[in-house]
């Protein structure tokens, strides 16, 4: 049948028009999933940042208080000032990352026992990864408090001092996200073109040279990808935070997501648009990374 | 066609409901009585109240004790029970000013509950009208380790005032055991001790109005408060900020504490760990100003109805029959807990004997709690500020300030 040659002359025009439908049918559930659960809410947390709103009663219009009230947070600011050293101190993943994937791309008995090993941390739940580095900080039987004892005669608990506790809680995040970005660049690795590392071999290139010039370039894509799952990581680190330390001691370990959350949905809080307002924030600090992403992958691929 | 199958379909739907209908009533009950204790307790009292009213039957929704405190505010709005627990004071003023729970003040005037649960009235009125029935309260206070007091040479019977706890607590940590142990990470904890240093400083009309924001946090009787807590600062246990309430309770079951400001559902915690009613006692938490009526700090547990309830009539003869002397007599033992009704009694504990006396002759009046009597806002704002007084008190000033400024944010919503 299908060998059969068309001689009615289905017009062309309507076959243009079903090829041109059918991309939009295939797009209509990702479209719809996108703008339900993705699009409206981001509308809808610009609306209720205008409110005062506690979640159950009458909304009320308050217009910009809720940001100039932020303006005026000294919480906000150590939220912002903690999501700032997040960003910064977690970009530690990335050559972490690629060092650990360079040392384990080698072919030796077992090799692959060893790279599921070190990619351990990226599987278990960040719930567990927190109660354990909780532990390891934990004041009186905590490895690292007994080990600090130990050395200096007086132990430091981490997690109750504002000076060390974000720090401890990136060093809990950065575990994971290392195995991440070394993962990554593993994948990486073995798309490096062995006949350029060959030239470059017998051009008397090695070391650093080689790393530098051969490898790394060819790992552009891993690196794109790496450093962009870390800014979001660093951004959006909310679970960690809440299981080591609730925000404390006094609120100095919070991030701007989790203020976020304990202003709009927590004990204590249920101020929605106060929390709408951090989310808008937050949003609009992602947007400067997100739209920097997107033009690169833009330019890059009109580049081909 | 479709019609004729509608119609056969809501004749078939009929026929097997309505006989159901017409045999019993429901009560549909959500409760965050999770815990074994609680739940044993409300179990028993279902099985009570079903017993003495055959035709009611009492569906239970269990939920996870913290998730209960978020659930709530979803299944009032979206699809309300017709019984619910919650807590007294402050913590149940969003949801009556919402018109989420229904008054009750007609269950109230006809049991005369007034009169038998008069020590919670107070606490349970909002707008001159009741609005749910209180079932149960425990004291606070303080606890301590006997053995640390002996080992320190000092007799805790002897102390009756605050410069005498000071006195003792310098003892104490002479003998290398830290005096006062809690863990804040939580906050929570640490409200119980400002709580009674405030209301041992400067009363219980006092305590009340700045926990409802009428007073500013930055006068001179709050700061006397913190004056009198920053007597035992050097003697509370360091790290405190790192460590949940249970890490402090293993703190005074090894003897590494002495004293710890706690509920007295904590003696459930002191007795898994080893303690027995030999080495774990409990007192009163000492007199600032003898001068003024000793108040104490008692949460109490509630069950109310929600405004959407569709069974109010079978609801509120629940809540006459929970109201009841021998109902709470019975459920509390249970719990461990003390019971509101006047005319109930209690159990053998030493500890709960304890309570129940110092709770019915508190003449100053009884708190319920600081994150309760204060509203949620203030609440969280004010445990972070004890906390960073606890670590930092040369930052006094600048705490106090910044409560003041978000009690006034509060005052001119």
């Amino acid at each position: 049948m299908s060998v059969t040659p068309d001689t009615h002359g289905t017009p062309a025009p309507r076959r243009r028009r079903r090829s041109q439908l059918t991309p939009w049918l295939f797009l209509t559930p990702g479209i719809l999933m996108f703008a339900v659960y993705v699009v409206i809410p981001i509308f809808q947390s610009f609306w209720i940042s205008f409110h005062s709103w506690d979640g159950i009663g009458e909304a009320r219009w308050i217009g910009l208080s809720n940001y100039s009230e932020l303006w005026w947070d000294e919480a906000f600011y150590t939220s912002l000032k903690n999501n700032v050293i997040w960003l910064v101190l977690y970009m530690l993943a990335v050559p972490f990352g690629l060092l650990i994937a360079l040392f384990l791309n080698q072919t030796v008995r077992g090799i692959r026992i060893y790279k599921s090993l070190f990619f351990f941390p990226f599987v278990i739940s960040q719930v567990v990864v927190g109660l354990m580095f909780s532990w390891f900080y934990a004041p009186d039987f905590g490895l690292l408090y007994t080990l600090i004892e130990a050395v200096t005669g007086d132990g430091v608990a981490i997690l109750a001092d504002e000076r060390f506790v974000t720090y401890g809680i990136i060093a809990a995040g950065l575990w994971p996200q290392i195995a991440y970005c070394m993962i990554l660049y593993l994948t990486g690795l073995n798309a490096v073109a062995p006949d350029q590392i060959e030239a470059a071999r017998l051009d008397g290139a090695k070391g650093w040279k080689m790393l530098w010039h051969v490898i790394i370039p060819q790992l552009r894509p891993a690196t794109f990808i790496a450093v962009v799952v870390t800014v979001i990581g660093a951004l959006r680190s909310f679970d960690l935070v809440s299981i080591m330390t609730a925000g404390g001691p006094f609120g100095s370990s919070r991030v701007l997501s989790y203020y976020m959350y304990e202003q709009a949905l927590s004990e204590y809080g249920y101020r929605m648009g106060y929390g709408a307002a951090i989310a808008v924030v937050l949003f609009a600090i992602m947007m400067i990374f997100i739209s920097g992403f997107i033009w690169k992958m833009w330019r890059d691929e009109k580049g081909v | 066609m479709f019609q004729v199958k509608h119609g056969l379909a809501m004749a078939a739907l009929l026929a097997t409901t309505a006989p159901a209908f017409a045999q019993t009533r429901t009560l549909v009950m959500n409760t965050d009585a999770s815990d074994p204790a609680p739940k044993a307790a409300f179990e028993q009292l279902i099985a009570d109240f079903e017993a003495e009213h055959p035709d009611i039957k009492v569906e239970v929704n269990v939920f996870d004790h913290e998730g209960y405190k978020t659930a709530i505010r979803n299944f009032l709005t979206a699809d309300a029970p017709d019984l619910a627990n919650w807590y007294a004071g402050n913590r149940m003023r969003p949801f009556v000013e919402a018109n989420q729970f229904m008054d009750v003040s007609d269950v109230w005037a006809e049991n005369g509950l007034e009169e038998s649960l008069g020590s919670a009235a107070s606490s349970m009125t909002i707008d001159g009208k009741q609005w749910g029935v209180p079932y149960t309260y425990y004291q606070w206070g303080i606890y301590f380790n006997r053995d640390a007091y002996a080992q320190a040479g000092v007799d805790p019977d002897t102390i009756e005032t605050w410069d005498d706890f000071v006195a003792a607590c310098e003892k104490i940590d002479a003998a290398g055991i830290d005096c006062l142990t809690t863990g804040s990470k939580a906050l929570w904890p640490i409200a119980g001790i400002f709580d009674y240093l405030n209301l041992r400083t400067n009363g219980y009309d006092f305590h009340m109005q700045l926990t409802s924001g009428e007073v500013p946090w930055t006068d001179d009787r709050v700061k006397a408060t913190f004056a009198n807590w920053e007597k035992v600062l050097p003697y509370t246990t360091d790290n405190h900020a790192a460590i949940d309430w249970q890490d402090a309770v293993a703190n005074l079951v090894q003897g590494k504490a002495a004293n710890y400001v706690m509920g007295n559902f904590a003696v459930a915690a002191f007795k898994d760990g080893g303690m027995t009613d030999e080495n774990l006692g409990f007192m009163p938490f000492p007199t600032v100003d003898a001068s003024i009526p000793r108040a104490e700090d008692a949460p109490t547990d509630t069950i109310h109805i929600p405004a959407g309830a569709k069974n109010p009539e079978d609801a509120k003869l629940f809540l006459a029959f929970l109201a009841r002397a021998d109902v709470q007599t019975k459920m509390n033992e249970t719990l461990g807990q003390l019971p509101i009704n006047a005319e109930s009694s209690v159990g053998e504990d030493p500890y709960l004997q304890q309570g129940f006396e110092l709770l019915s002759t508190a003449e100053g009046g009884i708190a319920q709690f600081f994150d309760r009597d204060a509203s949620p806002e203030m609440a969280k704002a004010g445990m972070e500020g004890f906390q960073e007084f606890m670590v930092r008190p040369e930052r006094l000033d600048n705490i106090l300030d910044r409560l003041e400024r978000q009690r006034q944010r509060l005052a001119g919503q």
